[in-house]
């Protein structure tokens, strides 16, 4: 297949619109020829994952494109850095790689990007139309945008976002085409409890368990019953985008291209059906953890990934019942929760409590956990119960985020059976 | 003496030379390589403490981390880059930490199509690898 360029995108690849914007141009057309994709499209938005400190080759990057007078010709929200700049959270992150992480955020505000800091831009005002092309990173804001707001775009990596931020272009694949986003697996959990699925921790485990079995296959989950809050939709997508390459999926009778199961089909046979099982439940959940479920051990507690939404705050302030946390309680968000916190009083009640709020960042993106050998970690998220191993070095549990707050409270694990 | 003819997706330098390293399993370069090394850090990976620096690197299939790039393009910035990547299917956005790299002036190594088939073949062999993708033994 052979790259078809307009004239202006020829035109701006060749240096018209200045240095930077060249620059961003030719990554995108040769990740276009890569992809074998025929043309551009233009886009509506982005979400730029790439301000995340790597290297000093990243600060480079972003400073060569400042330098060529590069800007985003549309929408750009950040996802997080490496940094709190909002000072809520002790990053421990040392010279000369803090220098470097504030240099890259910096570059990125000049390159006209938004200061959101989130993984979450979909809960902080940033929610394309459904059926608008957009190109956006990170895992977990990808499976979003594509599965709950309707909107089309690629999983971009680390360089391709910013650089079709400032073309305003992107490759037409993938997930930009309507044929792509038809299910071809069924993922049915109709012959699990009520009880179950209406719990909390139903959708990261059943994510990590859908990620696992789908890949990379776009596929549609049936048998739900009532419409879940947005906020179990976030947690199944990230989980699943964890474990998966998971880019797009359907819940029958809830997510936009699924008023039905086969209409998210395209009215044709799925190639594989799951039909969930409890056990295959106990099995997802099991996996989540790496230590064993009697651990005496708990040294830290961390949620929020992808970042709390407000109403995940009241919930853990409503779970704290005004106890204070003898192991401290990290909690991840946005600057756009993180206000209404403020002006609610909230902030004040919920740091009394021994919650320690991290905003901009995450707890597994960045040094502020404590460095520790054998250390144990409590999430009830399933993507920091994947990353978490890996990135700090911290054993984990898995539980309920009432099991969370109650084992925090005592200083120690406590599972009941809802984390069982 | 010519032992593959490759596919190439991005091109470097005129001639390129290593030892070749066939990964036993795909990896995700992000959490899986450490960017400052070039050493397989993910625990759970069969080639877990070799290093990836300086080999001409066999890749089965890549685990997508949206931040393989920036891993990528690390390690061409610091010196602990493969001599080149043959992969069994083009990955973009790893990919795109090469082209990143041509933009800034830095020499990355080339990056070859191969099918995964005939990688095992390879392993343990110093190889030359052509700018028309040639792959050939040295001996």
């Amino acid at each position: 297949m052979t790259l078809r360029l307009t004239a202006e995108e020829r035109a701006s690849a060749g240096g018209r619109d200045g240095a930077g914007a060249a620059m961003a141009m030719r990554v995108v057309v040769e990740a276009a020829r890569l992809l074998g994709a025929e043309r551009l499209i233009p886009i509506h938005s982005a979400h730029i994952d790439g301000a995340l400190y790597h290297g000093a080759s990243g600060t480079l990057f972003a400073e060569r494109l400042v330098e060529g007078g590069a800007r985003v010709a549309v929408r750009s929200t950040l996802n997080v850095g490496a940094l709190d700049l909002t000072g809520c959270a002790r990053v421990r992150l040392a010279e000369p790689a803090r220098s470097l992480a504030r240099r890259m955020m910096d570059a990125y505000r000049t390159l006209g990007c938004e200061p959101s800091w989130t993984c979450a831009p979909y809960q902080a005002g940033h929610r394309p139309a459904a059926g608008t092309d957009v190109a956006w990173g990170e895992s977990n804001a990808v499976a979003f945008c594509n599965s709950v707001l309707g909107a089309r775009t690629n999983r971009y990596g680390d360089f391709l976002d910013i650089a079709c931020a400032i073309s305003g272009r992107a490759p037409l694949t993938g997930l930009h085409l309507a044929e792509n986003r038809r299910a071809r697996l069924v993922f049915d959990v109709s012959g699990l409890s009520r009880a179950f699925l209406d719990s909390e921790i139903a959708w990261p485990i059943l994510g990590a368990l859908y990620g696992r079995e789908a890949g990379d296959v776009v596929g549609v989950v049936t048998g739900v019953g009532a419409a879940p809050h947005e906020d179990r939709l976030k947690a199944f997508g990230a989980a699943a985008a964890s474990t998966g390459a998971v880019g797009l999926f359907h819940v029958a009778g809830v997510t936009p291209e699924a008023p039905d199961v086969e209409t998210a089909l395209g009215g044709e046979r799925p190639e594989s059906v799951i039909a969930v099982t409890a056990e295959m439940v106990a099995t997802a959940q099991a996996r989540l953890s790496t230590v064993d479920r009697g651990a005496a051990r708990l040294d830290a507690v961390a949620i929020g990934s992808p970042h709390l939404s407000a109403d995940e705050f009241a919930t853990l302030e409503g779970l704290l019942a005004g106890r204070k946390a003898r192991v401290a309680i990290h909690a991840c968000t946005g600057r756009h929760v993180l206000a209404g916190l403020e002006a609610s009083g909230s902030r004040k009640r919920l740091e009394t409590a021994g919650v320690v709020i991290v905003a901009d960042t995450c707890v597994v993106v960045t040094p502020i956990l404590p460095e520790t050998v054998g250390g144990v970690l409590m999430t009830n998220s399933g993507k920091f119960a994947h990353y978490a191993p890996g990135n700090i070095g911290y054993g984990v549990l898995y539980a309920s985020l009432a099991d969370c707050v109650e084992s925090a409270v005592a200083g120690r694990p406590r599972l009941t059976r809802a984390s069982e | 003496m010519t032992a593959a003819r490759a596919d190439v997706l991005v091109g470097g330098a005129s001639q390129t030379r290593g030892e070749a390293l066939v990964l036993r399993a795909p990896i995700s370069f992000w959490g899986g390589v450490d960017p400052a090394t070039g050493a397989v850090v993910d625990v759970r990976h069969p080639d877990h403490g070799l290093s990836i620096a300086g080999r001409v690197l066999f890749l089965p299939g890549t685990i997508g981390s949206s931040s393989a790039s920036a891993v990528l393009l690390e390690l061409v910035r610091n010196g602990h880059a493969p001599a080149a990547l043959v992969l069994h299917e083009p990955d973009a956005i790893l990919l795109v930490g090469l082209i990143v790299a041509g933009e800034m002036g830095w020499q990355g190594p080339p990056a070859l199509r191969l099918d995964r088939s005939q990688h095992a073949a390879f392993e343990g062999r110093r190889l030359a690898i052509a700018p028309d993708g040639e792959i050939s033994l040295v001996a």
